[in-house]
């Protein structure tokens, strides 16, 4: 069967080795996956699914055994053995902003000063990056776009990574505001002779700064005719109004209850993204309702006595609370590991359904896109996978297929294209897929 | 001198400053000098006064040395020297006679390790802004490195400080050794009287040692920027001095290494950060028959068998830390618990150091407030150190140390008269130093209090006939007097006491009383004064012979005691987890597993493995033998213990020493840090032994450290016996420095062109090198051709960070072209370009699963590359670089089932055989096989899996990782901590001093890591971590 894709993909474009995926067309018939194990994305799975979606909305979800369906209206996927899963989220991602780390001048990430909301991640958004292709191969569909570095780095916007331009791309545009927030202990002395890790003195005056900042927005936005416009209260606006979210990036456990008691005084909806420190204090994070952007998982403790896989558990214990979070790692090309950061907390007693939330639902909650997509559910974006194996396991994982918004994505990628011209080469034979 | 100055006569103004107040003076002279020793070769102006400055201090105990303490007895001074000391020896007629009441003399203090009188640390010239500095900015026929300096000779920089001698003298210290504390060799000491007078008369022996240290100092050179660069360059002076002796000095003339050669007989004194860093300067010593003396650091009980086996003496600065605040629950998490178990075991560290054996001197570097100096001594003999082993610290070791022992340390005849007069034994809390004497000239401190004329305890107070009862309370020395009126109410009574007469003022009802007096007995005084109606009154005080009974204050003194004894245990490596006592090998059988052999047999179904002697001893069905322990292995999988090719935890102070385009001289396995928790968690995914590799940041970098992860052992214990050598390369954009900024512009090379000419013109120059070694014609041994040299002849394998296929093809051509065999290509993510070539000239790859993108050079890698490399028969492994992944090997391993649809068992290979024949070590390691090293993983299920936990991780047989006994553990660090972080609020609420938690830096390295580690120590910048991948 693969074998037989590759052939079709060697016809269509014989000689572009690293010619760059084309974004697919819109699903133009419906399509039917019978007979797999459906991960809904909500905590639940399904066993012999039939799952059916046309003009890129999921039309049924169900169990083979009890749904009646006229098969001769749809195109079938017999997925029998396999699993199917909503597309995975990529969340505090800067995919598309960053091509190659090193090289300054693919590097979109990062403005010039310290509080900058009004920078928007989206419009340096590139549809054309080459490693995207090789992150979708690996089940990531959409992502979070983020713009780093200091303290409000700028608004991040919500993305398919199949698209011709970024307007194309967007699924939610500028949908929250990032704040990080200041670190209580810093590094001492400087580079040439580092120091111990030290409370930071200034914490106080960098926090007292943040709240003047947001005072002062606040105050404009609440003026009916502001004098002089101002592009950074502008945009802070939304953050008020709720049609925002504050991203709040902090990762000790002291910072992470005084932000959100902060966000939540001045009427905002903050998430925390980081949160290495969130399995101290989750009951408050219960408590506040408040949700989790969850720094990577396979990550080393931040402390030199911690538990030895504190990182490896922490998804399960603020499961086990009732928290709400998403699985994340940070970078561009690093997110094709992101599906291992959700296994890696099912290896340390996460179940594995709320695992898949956590790449899927749970994300989507975040962002504010989980009225239309996240889980198979009737009336959602199709928007799925289709995996042989474990996708969370690399062991077995294999993705076969990937629809966004029904549309079937091209999983082939420059990567795979490297490895076909050389083992051509020596004739040689590896599984490239 | 000639006239005694204002402070040193002022004994009103330290009365005043004292809390109490019962005080007169005994002596008539307020100042003692002579001017005996006034400069002979100075112009006199004025009237000649000499004076014959003799002493005698009658009467006294004496403590002549530290083991002899003489009552009763008379000590003789003259000219600055001892006379004659003993009892009932001869007082001179013409001495000025002092009667000491029996109190106490001691030899003055000595400290060895001091600056006094030096000029402030200074750079030559500026460095370039922002730019490297390759040679030394100091002109005239020096070494070229600024960082050496054996050439600086203390004492023509000694400038008397009587401001700042005046801060050791009131502490008791009467001479001090001196240095410049800057840079690696520091040039020679000079030890001095801390006197007030002149250079000419301080000065007492001109060049006491030579020091050193793992510092650069105030040198603006880039290199050494790493602690393994210094050890290099600490080395090759040595053979550089060597060849300069013998045959270098008819080609160069060279003042540095002429000094170097000048010092070879005296101590060396050399300055260390931490334990381990003594053991590495003790190697450096064995090479060079030299014993080195080292100031360390407080923390030698960490490693105290290592350290004694060293032979070597320590200079300890006594600064014990403070506890730390932790009474906010969440601050004081962040504290390091080793940071706070030293917190209580640094002040047993003197003690444990002296009963070991160890020739301990002290110091007073590092201490901020020299006043905590002697309460700090009585810390540590309440801890362990003996008053005799403190002493011996202050007086007869440091002079040993630096052969000055016929000058001073103990008050026998013919030595300087420095001396100290206290009114209790030295270390007994309360203790005063009233005089300190220094080479004949007297200071005098304090004056002697007075014996007080009241006794604790409870008096009668009469007053016309109005009677009170008045407790007399003694604490720290001070009395403290309170009128009882009832259960719930004292008065505070004021007083005070000079000249034997008694002041007492008290407020009743808020009038005043006032009472003045003079002792009539011991404990009873009588006197007149006003009464509360302002009456003149006569009144008395006497005893009324009952005590106060302080019993509850007693229990809280024992209860103290016991907490205080109640110590935590030495762990090793001292950090969490560290063991209590050194784990040994078991024989182990594990039983019906599915074990993964990597040999002809495959992967064995229930199957069972013995481990014996730290061997693998049989495999096979149903094994009948008997084991101390079992293990059921029903369900798990057995693997050989996974090889990390390329790793850089476990290292200190520098993974690169890039500063040169060449740095083949330094090693990693000189900086091998045993004291990394990441070895454990290393351990934790089954890794058992690593190529600790030198960074990319040059062409040449450095040798490898090849280590088995055996937790708790020391550096040496941790290197893997008879492992071939290594030596790291590095290619592409990092060693011509194309991402560090545009000031890096100025080392070769700056393109790939000029990195094949690094390595043509190295092995060129190590061929003529090594004709010159062998014709037997004198040379430099130098110690970088040396290591070249090694690479030539196929003794020492080469290690290459590479990323584009065309350099790799380079390299490969420049080996062959000097007649040897590329060993690994470590990175080669452009390998599977060029995996016919590679495998036809042998090399082999150790690569990423699937990394790229971070830089411009990884922008074809593949995670094809491993299954590609393999199939076209590359020996083919996957490495970490990172500290985080290696503790999950078996998972990119996997990925080559991912990518490129390997087999299980080849796959599984990518991390243990394969790295294994990389590294020559497949003999040992690797598989298991009967007669291999039992390096040993029980997984939990399949290893590939993202779902397999290590169960249990055995190295040599040994069992360093249980998850079960990680279990326990986790719960002994949490009960450990609470124990301390209670001990820290107790100490906190009994007034004691507190630091803010900090926590501890953990450094992980990569291989582009450029830090300069070699920098002096500082806090007070803020910093923002700077580091990319």
């Amino acid at each position: 069967m693969k074998y037989i894709i590759h052939i079709i993909i060697f016809a269509l474009i014989p000689v572009c080795l690293s010619a760059q995926q084309v974004p697919a067309e819109p699903q133009s018939e419906p399509i039917l996956i019978l007979n797999g194990t459906a991960h809904l994305g909500d905590g639940s799975k399904l066993e012999n699914a039939a799952i059916a979606f046309e003009n890129g909305k999921i039309s049924l979800v169900g169990d083979v055994g009890t749904i009646r369906v006229d098969q001769s209206k749809y195109k079938v996927v017999d997925a029998t053995g396999k699993h199917i899963y909503p597309g995975f989220i990529a969340m505090n991602s800067q995919i598309g902003l960053k091509e190659i780390d090193a090289v300054r001048a693919t590097r979109d990430n990062r403005e010039v000063g310290s509080f900058n909301p009004s920078i928007r991640s989206l419009i340096a958004f590139n549809t054309d990056s080459r490693v995207t292709p090789t992150i979708r191969s690996n089940g990531v569909l959409m992502a979070q776009i983020v713009p780093e570095g200091g303290r409000m780095p700028g608004q991040s916007s919500v993305m398919k990574l199949d698209g011709w331009n970024w307007e194309d791309a967007q699924y939610k545009a500028d949908q929250g505001i990032h704040l990080r927030w200041p670190v209580p202990f810093r590094r001492m002395g400087w580079w040439a002779a580092p120091g111990p890790i030290k409370k930071n003195d200034k914490y106080d005056e960098e926090v007292r700064e943040i709240k003047q900042f947001f005072k002062e927005a606040k105050a404009y936005g609440e003026s009916s005719n502001p004098e002089i416009t101002n592009m950074k209260f502008e945009a802070m606006k939304g953050l008020y109004g709720g049609s925002k979210k504050l991203y709040i990036h902090t990762n000790f456990a002291k910072p992470i209850m005084e932000a959100v008691l902060f966000a939540k005084e001045n009427g905002m909806e903050p998430v925390i993204v980081g949160g290495k420190d969130s399995w101290q204090i989750t009951d408050f994070l219960k408590e506040q309702d408040v949700m989790i952007i969850l720094k990577k998982t396979q990550d080393l403790p931040v402390r030199e006595y911690d538990d030895i896989d504190q990182p490896f558990k922490t998804p399960k214990m603020l499961s086990d609370a009732g928290v709400i979070y998403a699985f994340s790692l940070d970078g561009a090309w690093e997110q094709r590991n992101l599906v291992f950061q959700a296994g890696q907390a099912v290896s340390y007693g996460l179940d594995y359904e709320k695992a898949i939330e956590g790449l899927t639902l749970s994300p989507a909650k975040i962002l504010g896109i989980d009225d239309k997509t996240g889980s198979l559910k009737n009336g959602k974006d199709a928007t799925l996978l289709i995996v042989k194996g474990d996708v969370l396991d690399m062991r077995t994982c294999v993705i076969e297929k990937a629809f966004i918004e029904g549309r079937e994505i091209d999983l082939d990628n420059k990567q795979k294209a490297l490895s076909r011209k050389f083992t051509k080469k020596y004739g040689i034979d590896i599984d490239n897929d | 001198m000639v006239f005694p100055d204002f402070q040193q006569l002022s004994f009103y103004s330290i009365i005043h400053r004292m809390k109490r107040s019962i005080h007169i003076l005994l002596f008539p002279l307020l100042f003692i000098f002579t001017d005996s020793y006034a400069q002979k070769t100075f112009p006199q102006n004025g009237v000649f006064d000499h004076r014959e400055g003799i002493y005698a201090f009658v009467n006294a105990t004496i403590q002549v040395t530290p083991e002899r303490s003489i009552t009763n007895s008379t000590l003789v001074i003259k000219d600055g020297k001892i006379l004659n000391v003993g009892s009932g020896v001869p007082v001179p007629g013409n001495a000025v006679i002092y009667d000491m009441n029996g109190r106490f003399i001691y030899p003055s203090f000595i400290d060895i390790y001091s600056d006094y009188g030096m000029p402030g640390p200074a750079s030559v010239g500026t460095a370039p802004s922002q730019r490297p500095q390759m040679l030394s900015n100091k002109k005239g026929a020096y070494m070229w490195n600024e960082a050496l300096k054996p050439e600086f000779k203390a004492h023509e920089a000694f400038k008397s400080n009587n401001e700042m001698a005046k801060g050791w003298r009131k502490i008791g210290f009467g001479a001090v050794s001196s240095h410049l504390k800057d840079g690696i060799s520091r040039g020679t000491s000079v030890l001095v009287n801390l006197g007030s007078g002149k250079e000419h008369e301080q000065i007492l022996k001109e060049q006491t040692a030579h020091h050193m240290a793992f510092s650069k100092g105030k040198s603006t050179q880039n290199y050494p920027s790493s602690l393994m660069g210094a050890i290099a360059l600490i080395r090759q002076t040595y053979y550089d001095a060597q060849w300069y002796s013998q045959n270098g000095k008819k080609e160069e003339m060279n003042i540095s290494l002429d000094a170097w050669n000048s010092l070879k007989g005296l101590p060396h004194v050399f300055d260390v950060r931490d334990r381990l860093e003594i053991l590495r300067a003790n190697k450096i010593g064995k090479e060079f028959g030299i014993r080195y003396i080292f100031k360390g650091n407080g923390d030698e009980y960490m490693r105290l068998d290592e350290i004694k086996k060293s032979g070597s003496a320590i200079i300890l600065p006594l600064k014990f830390p403070a506890a730390y605040d932790v009474s906010d629950a969440f601050d004081a998490m962040q504290v390091s618990l080793s940071d706070m178990k030293h917190w209580e075991l640094a002040p047993t560290n003197p003690g444990r150091l002296a009963q070991a054996g160890i020739p301990l001197a002290f110091t007073l570097h590092g201490l901020k407030n020299k006043g905590d100096f002697i309460d700090n001594i009585r810390k540590a003999i309440e801890n362990g150190l003996s008053e005799k082993d403190a002493l011996a610290a202050l007086t007869t070791v440091p002079a040993r140390l630096i052969n000055a022992e016929n000058i001073i340390g103990t008050l026998e005849k013919g030595k300087e008269a420095n001396f100290i007069i206290t009114d209790k034994p030295v270390f007994e809390k309360g203790a005063k130093i009233h005089q300190n004497w220094i080479g004949g000239e007297g200071f005098i401190l304090q004056g002697f209090g007075e014996e007080a004329p009241l006794d604790e305890g409870i008096y009668d107070l009469k007053i016309n006939r109005k009677r009170y009862v008045l407790h007399i309370d003694e604490k720290d020395d001070k009395l403290s007097f309170l009128i009882k009126e009832n259960d719930t109410t004292d008065i505070k009574v004021q007083h005070s006491f000079k000249d034997k007469i008694l002041s007492l003022s008290f407020k009743e009802e808020d009038k005043l009383i006032r009472l003045t007096g003079t002792a009539s007995d011991k404990n009873t005084i009588k006197g007149k004064g006003y009464d509360a109606e302002g009456n003149w009154a006569g009144w008395s005080i006497r005893p009324t012979g009952k005590t106060l009974i302080p019993e509850e204050e007693k229990k809280k003194e024992e209860e103290k005691k016991k907490t205080e004894v109640q110590l935590g245990d030495v762990v090793y490596p001292f950090l969490p987890y560290g063991w209590k006592e050194k784990p040994e090998a078991e024989t182990v059988l594990i039983k019906n597993a599915t074990i993964w052999t990597n040999e002809a047999d495959g992967i064995l179904e229930n199957a069972d493995i013995l481990l014996s002697n730290g061997k693998i001893s049989q495999i096979g069905k149903e094994l009948n033998v008997r084991a101390d322990k079992v293990i059921d292995g029903e369900g798990k999988h057995v693997t050989c213990g996974i090889i990390d090719e390329h790793s850089h935890i476990a290292i200190s102070r520098g993974v690169n020493e890039g500063t040169q385009y060449s740095s083949a001289e330094v090693s990693i396995a000189d900086v091998v840090n045993s004291e990394d928790v990441n070895i454990y968690r290393n351990l934790s995914g089954g890794v058992t032994t690593a190529q600790l590799l030198h960074g990319s940041a040059n062409p040449i970098g450095g040798q490898s450290g090849i280590v088995k992860f055996r937790w708790g052992f020391t550096p040496e214990e941790m290197k893997v016996k008879g492992a071939a050598p290594f030596i790291k390369f590095a290619l592409g954009e990092n060693v011509k420095q194309s991402n560090w900024g545009d000031n890096y512009s100025i080392r070769f090379p700056q393109s790939r062109m000029g990195v094949e000419a690094v390595y043509d013109d190295h092995f060129i120059r190590a061929k003529e090198y090594g004709k010159l070694k062998r014709s037997g014609k004198p040379f430099r041994k130098d110690l970088e051709m040396e290591t070249l040299l090694e690479i030539i002849e196929s003794k020492r394998f080469v290690t290459c960070h590479s990323y584009v296929q065309s350099e790799i093809n380079m390299l490969m051509k420049v080996a062959e072209r000097h007649g040897f065999t590329l060993n690994t290509f470590t990175h080669i993510l452009e390998g599977y370009k060029i995996a016919d070539k590679m495998q036809k000239h042998g090399a082999g790859g150790s690569t990423f699963s699937d990394w790229w993108a971070y830089k411009y050079e990884v922008i074809d890698a593949i995670p094809y590359n491993a299954a590609i490399l393999d199939k076209m028969k590359v020996i083919t492994a996957l490495n970490s670089d990172d500290a985080e992944m290696s503790r999950r090997l078996n998972q990119e391993a996997a990925k080559g089932v991912m990518y490129g649809g390997m087999t299980e068992e080849e796959a599984w290979k990518l991390v243990t055989l394969n790295p294994a024949k990389l590294l020559h070590l497949d003999d040992m390691m690797g598989s298991l096989k009967p007669g291999k090293d039992a390096d040993v993983v029980v997984w939990s299920e399949n290893p590939l899996s993202i779902y397999a936990h290590v169960e249990m991780t055995f190295v040599d047989g040994i069992r360093f990782f249980d998850k079960e006994r990680d279990l326990e553990m986790r719960d002994e660090i949490r009960k450990e901590r609470n124990r301390l972080i209670q001990k820290m609020i107790g100490e906190k609420s009994k007034g004691g001093k507190t630091q803010a938690p900090s926590m501890k830096y953990q450094q992980h390295y990569h291989c582009d890591h450029i830090d300069d580690e070699m920098g002096e120590q500082q806090e007070g910048h803020q910093h923002e971590d700077h580091h990319d991948h």
